[in-house]
């Protein structure tokens, strides 16, 4: 008998949908559909056995360019739909994508309890420091003093520090990347994805329409100059006292994932049934 | 579960006009670890021109490239089979950014740019695909993901953040004429500093296939018109905000 032929080894290239994204030309999230794609390739996953959730907004757009399971789902509860998925069908990679207005702000709750319970996901949010789609609007991580026609002088508003709440709400991962650097950017995301438990990737991704200027993040963004951690309190004194460019894995913890208790024998859609029974 | 959803209809796609592709820049202040300071220096690079610049910034309108030299290099090659599966990389690596900028025009209804890109996109896939025919090869030994340079990026792969939806078949032969000094420069410097006498015959071969090029495209470029210095204003703007 033959022995079974080996798999050859998936291509990016076969993670891209035959969608053609329709972002602004210039814009971050191009390079970072392309770094989900390589990094899926880099596991060597199958389309099969991935899905990707998003809640609304530019970077909410990525499940349609990706050929693989995929849900683009309510505004700011992308966490909540693929913690469900994942603890229903812990077989599957479940990786989230969404923008720092969905993320931090409509999403703000779901995202400090998906970092509490630790579900082995991986949510990668794409910061533009705007809200893009709906033209302009500041989010939580626009500076206060940024001054457009929907911001008149600036808000005045503190900016919400996510790397530092994931990691105080008990995120296992987290980390920062850069769009601007694409393959660096998949070996974080999937170093994310190896990485049980709930995994936070942060990706400064220029938003060119209403944020010129972050084209400029290519000349700041630089690898972080310190090795990664396991000690959250010294990666959040670090976080706090860095400048928003350091890029890599700034922390790798060791706690356990939350998984759905198991029950055997009451699965099945007729066990389910009875148990709404009246 | 259902396998794909719908990427949605395509609405008409808003790009700020104000920031054209490479426009000149001043140089950036060294990053501060205030929020306020920090975007500060960058709206001054990228808005706030001082006088001085003002006739800078009026040929960057019509000669837009003006990007800072990459210091892309490959990690050490160490034999000629290595070199040239870097060199392959490199060739892909443009070729699908390339691909990438034409469906992104394409889709924004700019199909003259489109189309520029897209033969640029096939000239250096066409490039790639020597390497392959004169190894032997039937694709690269080293996946195009594991390769790192000392960049972000290859050396002749075009910046994502250069382009701007009115953009002129000019302004793209700019940008590639960029990439193949780049290329041609980078494989010059491996020429020079490689040990390896076969790296260093195929880098000499690399650099002459670029610097052929950027002959190309200069001749290229000499038959394009070059865009009016308002190019980039849009009659009809998509942008309501600013």
């Amino acid at each position: 008998m033959n022995a079974p032929a080996t798999a050859a080894p998936i291509t990016a290239q076969a993670f891209k949908s035959d969608y053609k994204p329709i972002w602004c030309p210039g814009c971050g999230d191009y390079s970072v559909l392309s770094s989900f794609t390589k990094a899926f390739a880099k596991l060597d996953l199958r389309p099969e056995n991935v899905a990707v959730v998003s809640g609304i907004g530019c970077s909410s757009r990525i499940p349609a360019y990706t050929n693989c399971y995929g849900f683009h789902g309510v505004h700011g509860r992308s966490l909540a739909a693929a913690s469900g998925l994942k603890l229903a069908r812990p077989d599957l990679t479940v990786v989230v994508a969404s923008g720092d207005g969905d993320g931090y702000s409509i999403g703000g709750n779901h995202f400090l309890h998906a970092c509490r319970r630790n579900v082995d996901l991986t949510y990668v949010v794409m910061d533009n420091h705007v809200y893009g789609m709906t033209k302009g609007q500041p989010s939580p991580t626009t500076e206060p003093d940024w001054d457009s026609k929907l911001s008149p002088g600036g808000t005045g508003l503190r900016t919400f520090h996510p790397l530092v709440i994931a990691l105080a709400a008990g995120a296992n991962f987290v980390a920062r990347a850069y769009s601007g650097d694409p393959n660096g950017t998949a070996d974080i995301i999937a170093d994310a994805i190896r990485t049980p438990g709930f995994s936070f990737v942060e990706i400064l991704s220029p938003c060119v329409t209403f944020r010129p200027e972050q084209r400029e993040w290519k000349r700041l963004a630089r690898p972080a100059p310190v090795t990664t951690t396991d000690d959250a309190a010294r990666a959040a004194r670090r976080i706090m006292t860095d400048d928003g460019f350091n890029i890599g894995v700034l922390y790798k913890g060791g706690r356990k994932p939350y998984q759905a208790p198991i029950d055997e024998g009451k699965n099945s859609p007729s066990d389910l049934e009875a148990e709404f029974a009246i | 579960m259902s396998t794909k959803k719908s990427a949605g209809k395509s609405g008409k796609q808003s790009t700020k006009p104000g920031m054209k592709p490479g426009m000149k820049k001043a140089k950036v202040a060294a990053p501060k670890k205030t929020t306020a300071a920090k975007r500060t220096a960058a709206k001054a690079v990228a808005t706030a021109l001082p006088v001085a610049k003002v006739a800078a910034r009026a040929k960057a309108k019509t000669a837009p490239v003006a990007r800072a030299a990459t210091k892309a290099k490959a990690a050490p090659v160490v034999s000629a089979s290595e070199f040239m599966a870097h060199a392959y990389a490199m060739e892909a690596e443009a070729a699908e950014r390339y691909a990438e900028f034409a469906d992104s025009m394409e889709l924004h209804n700019n199909r003259e740019v489109a189309e520029l890109f897209r033969k640029l996109s096939r000239i250096e896939q066409r490039h790639a695909d020597q390497i392959l025919e004169q190894m032997g090869w039937k694709q690269s030994p080293v996946s195009s993901a594991n390769v790192r340079w000392e960049g972000a990026e290859g050396p002749e792969t075009a910046d994502s953040t250069e382009l701007h939806y009115l953009m002129q078949p000019y302004h793209a032969l700019q940008i590639a004429l960029h990439n193949e000094k780049r290329a041609r420069d980078f494989f010059a410097h491996l020429a020079k500093t490689t040990e390896n006498a076969g790296a260093r015959k195929g880098a000499l071969e690399m650099e002459q296939d670029e610097a052929e090029h950027v002959r190309l495209i200069e001749e290229w470029l000499k038959r394009t018109p070059v865009p009016d210095s308002n190019w980039e204003t849009d009659q009809d703007p998509p942008v309501l905000s600013d």
